[in-house]
């Protein structure tokens, strides 16, 4: 009789176990769909509707508002076809992303309402960032400070006040893949730590804190680690509450730097 | 003078004398050719030539490069008939062009009817030839045959309604007199079918549906009325074996995608291959790869076949190699469709094992659910089209593949409207699953794209070549044992067929998203390669 190969595959890797670990959000999305999409809407959506997706007249993605789809569908097939006769162009990346865009605007709604008080103050904010927080040894904004760490020209157009206070306190809670720190060390021995520009197969692109642009051939290195901490420390303490709230408020304000 | 110039015009014409069916059936006879998508009937997208070898491949330049008018992804594959390299430029045009400069002959440009919506890119995987005729499928499903010689459209045939969701993708397959198309649009609620053409007047000659019809044996494989939207399209080119007559032909997923609920059954022939009479479109077997599929396992990988002597036979056995998008490698007898092996060879857990008829045995949790389901491979497969490749030569089979990969698979309701979307669902991400633009980010253990040579004779992994992000290259390999491929980061390279050592490399500066291929001009050997909205050239320096 023909001898049939029996394939054992991954032990006790059941597929209803893990589902468990991948919990979907109330709009049937994955944690990552929504990282994906963040990052999507960010690169093409965000000059436009805002960080909070509320920057259009009639249009408020945080409290569902969506004036031409209610279906997620809906919403795809507009972010594919674009709305002829306004500024909304057809997006053309495949449809599996766009998903995630959506997947994006729909977990919107749990991080609205956030605002900030009264006190919160953007020229104190502004001084704390130059000065006692030291945050241009590090970051840039407006023309000013280091290139090492990312950029925050733009950050107010990027992220919400839910995101920015979270960074302060706790750095390390979310490190975007892009802002990983990366040791290598050359064939000469030599040790660089740098924030990560690109890779590929065979290369890699960084900027050091001598705000080098640097590029490696991958065989020409003898490490090439990534850190994955953030070099950042937590203002919990060393800022008091009340200057947190005053630095938010000034990267809240950092809209971007206009062009020349 | 006048004797040379008679000289040279009689040169030129035996030169590009028409390609015969018998030609087609002897390609080894002119490897200076590559006279089909995957070079020849049985697709090893294998080539006699040898001219680049290990030692010399890191010599090759730059000859030219072919800027196509079109920003969609250029899947083609050229043919090259002597001295004339037809390619297209999306979604359908056709080019004729001087394999040694790029120079172009001709044009055919094509506007696609506006109903046209294929899913997943507006563009065509290439085309066929059999005599003065080059053959194009077209993404509004109708097919085309143009003049060789000027790119004049000759005939002009609807295969399907685009308004339905009917289209053309792949390269047609010439077989005898006739030209053989499949229709893509699985994700339309269409019925799948495989149809034959004249060659000559664009004659309809048969039909196989790829959905068995009432009282069709294998309609019972479908509860109720499902088999009338039941996708399983075909958008990859088939192969043919002169022996059996027998024209091979993987079909696509079970539609709605990710709701089975509507089609109770194991959903014949989709995620199968299907083995046809090449004259009369009758099926002679089939081997379903994925019965009752709910996780978008296309089977429409190019069959490859070969002749190999399997473990524990005295004679060579006439086999259909399979890197299939639900992660497995098969082995099959291609005479009988006789499963003969199947092995993962990237993380699977949708199943653990086959019966002794050869049918996977699923896990009983694998299935598509409204929490969402993880399952590797992910939706976009262990491999999913991109070319694979058998090299005679090192006996090993080559196939780009996703490792590590999952989907969490979210069913939803699903209602057929024609020409609409009909998925029930979707796949859901668990890890990044591709790069979004010219920045790569990828975290250390998350998927990755992985060039893997497999001993077909037991299924088991030889050497890697990984990449840095997924693949959607297709592969080459030569007598001289150099393979070609490339990747999403836009590198172009060759490896050691034999150890997977990297040769040589260079960068496109787009992804490479099709199958290379191979051919030789006055001597000299070129290599060509699609690569973003670019059709790249290389010889060796001179």
């Amino acid at each position: 009789m023909r001898k049939i190969l029996l394939t054992l595959l991954t032990a006790g890797l059941t597929a209803g176990s893990l589902a468990a670990q991948h919990e979907l959000t109330d709009g049937k999305y994955t944690k990552t769909d929504i990282e994906i999409g963040s990052r999507l809407y960010i690169a093409n959506c965000i000059y436009c509707h805002g960080p909070d997706g509320d920057q259009i007249a009639g249009v408020d993605f945080t409290h569902t508002k969506f004036p031409r789809s209610r279906t997620d569908d809906e919403i795809v097939k507009v972010l594919q076809n674009g709305i002829p006769g306004t500024g909304m162009p057809a997006q053309t990346m495949p449809e599996p992303q766009i998903r995630t865009i959506v997947a994006f605007l729909r977990s919107l709604p749990a991080s609205a309402g956030q605002a900030l008080p009264p006190s919160a103050n953007v020229a104190r904010g502004k001084a704390l960032f130059q000065g006692k927080g030291r945050c241009t040894n590090c970051h840039r904004a407006q023309g000013a400070g280091s290139y090492y760490g990312p950029d925050m020209s733009d950050i107010g157009m990027q992220r919400r006040i839910i995101e920015l206070d979270q960074a302060l306190s706790e750095p390390n809670a979310v490190i975007l893949p892009q802002n990983r720190l990366f040791r290598v060390v050359t064939a000469d021995g030599t040790a660089i730590t740098g924030r990560l520009l690109n890779q590929d197969t065979f290369t890699v692109q960084l900027i050091d804190n001598k705000e080098r642009l640097l590029s490696y051939q991958r065989s020409e290195l003898k490490e090439f680690t990534p850190i994955n901490t953030s070099p950042m420390p937590s203002y919990k303490d060393s800022l008091t509450a009340a200057e947190r709230v005053d630095v938010v408020a000034y990267l809240l304000s950092l809209k971007g730097v206009p062009q020349p | 003078m006048k004797n040379a110039i008679l000289f040279a015009f009689v040169t030129v014409s035996a030169a590009q004398a028409q390609v015969g069916y018998d030609r087609l059936l002897h390609t080894e006879k002119e490897p200076q050719n590559w006279l089909t998508y995957s070079g020849n009937y049985n697709s090893q997208r294998y080539s006699l030539l040898n001219q680049i070898t290990p030692d010399n491949v890191k010599n090759l330049e730059l000859q030219w490069i072919f800027q196509a008018r079109s920003l969609e992804k250029y899947e083609a594959t050229p043919i090259v008939v002597d001295g004339v390299m037809y390619t297209v430029q999306n979604p359908d045009d056709v080019v004729a062009l001087d394999p040694a400069t790029g120079r172009i002959f001709w044009t055919f440009s094509y506007t696609p009817s506006p109903d046209s919506r294929p899913c997943c890119g507006r563009l065509s995987r290439g085309v066929a030839v059999l005599g003065d005729k080059v053959f194009i499928g077209t993404i509004d499903a109708r097919l085309i045959a143009l003049d060789a010689r000027n790119g004049k459209p000759i005939w002009n045939v609807e295969v399907d309604k685009p308004a339905d969701g009917y289209a053309v993708t792949h390269a047609p397959l010439v077989v005898k007199d006739k030209v053989i198309v499949g229709v893509a649009g699985g994700e339309y609620g269409i019925r799948g079918h495989i149809d034959a053409f004249d060659a000559a007047t664009g004659k309809h000659a048969w039909r196989f549906y790829t959905i068995p019809g009432k009282g069709e044996k294998g309609n019972e494989t479908w509860a109720g009325d499902s088999w009338k939207t039941g996708g399983a399209s075909v958008w990859v080119t088939g192969s043919y074996d002169p022996d059996s007559n027998l024209t091979y032909w993987g079909i696509g997923n079970p539609g709605p995608d990710w709701n089975g609920d509507v089609r109770a059954g194991d959903n014949l022939y989709s995620d199968s291959v299907v083995a046809l009479d090449a004259d009369t479109g009758v099926l002679k077997w089939y081997y379903q790869f994925s019965p009752h599929d709910e996780f978008d396992y296309d089977s429409v990988q190019v069959p490859v076949l070969a002749d190999i002597q399997m473990p524990g036979t005295s004679r060579p056995r006439k086999v259909m190699l399979w890197g299939n998008r639900n992660g497995l490698f098969y082995v099959l007898d291609r005479t009988s469709g006789q499963f003969i092996m199947g092995k993962p060879f990237v993380k699977v857990t949708w199943m653990n094992g086959f019966d002794e008829r050869g049918r996977p045995m699923k896990v009983a949790a694998a299935a598509s659910s409204r929490e969402g389901t993880l399952i590797y491979p992910g939706n976009q497969g262990g491999t999913n089209w991109y070319n694979p490749s058998y090299s005679p030569a090192t006996g090993l089979f080559y196939i780009p593949a996703w490792e590590d990969y999952s989907s969490l698979f979210v069913k939803q309701d699903a209602t057929y409207v024609k020409g609409q979307t009909y998925g029930g669902g979707g796949p859901r991400n668990v890890t990044p699953p591709v790069v979004a633009g010219n920045f790569n980010y990828r975290k250390e253990g998350e998927q990755y794209g992985v060039v893997r040579a497999i001993d077909p004779k037991t299924g088991e992994k030889k050497w890697d070549f990984p990449l840095s992000d997924v693949t959607d290259a297709g592969i080459m390999t030569t007598a001289s044992n150099v393979l070609f491929s490339g990747g999403r980061d836009g590198y172009f390279f060759a490896l050691d067929a034999r150890n997977g050592k990297l040769l040589w490399k260079a960068t496109m500066g787009g992804r490479v998203t099709s199958g290379p291929m191979t051919y030789m001009i006055k001597g000299r050997q070129y290599v060509a390669v699609c690569a973003g909205n670019a059709l790249f050239v290389y010889a060796l320096r001179q």
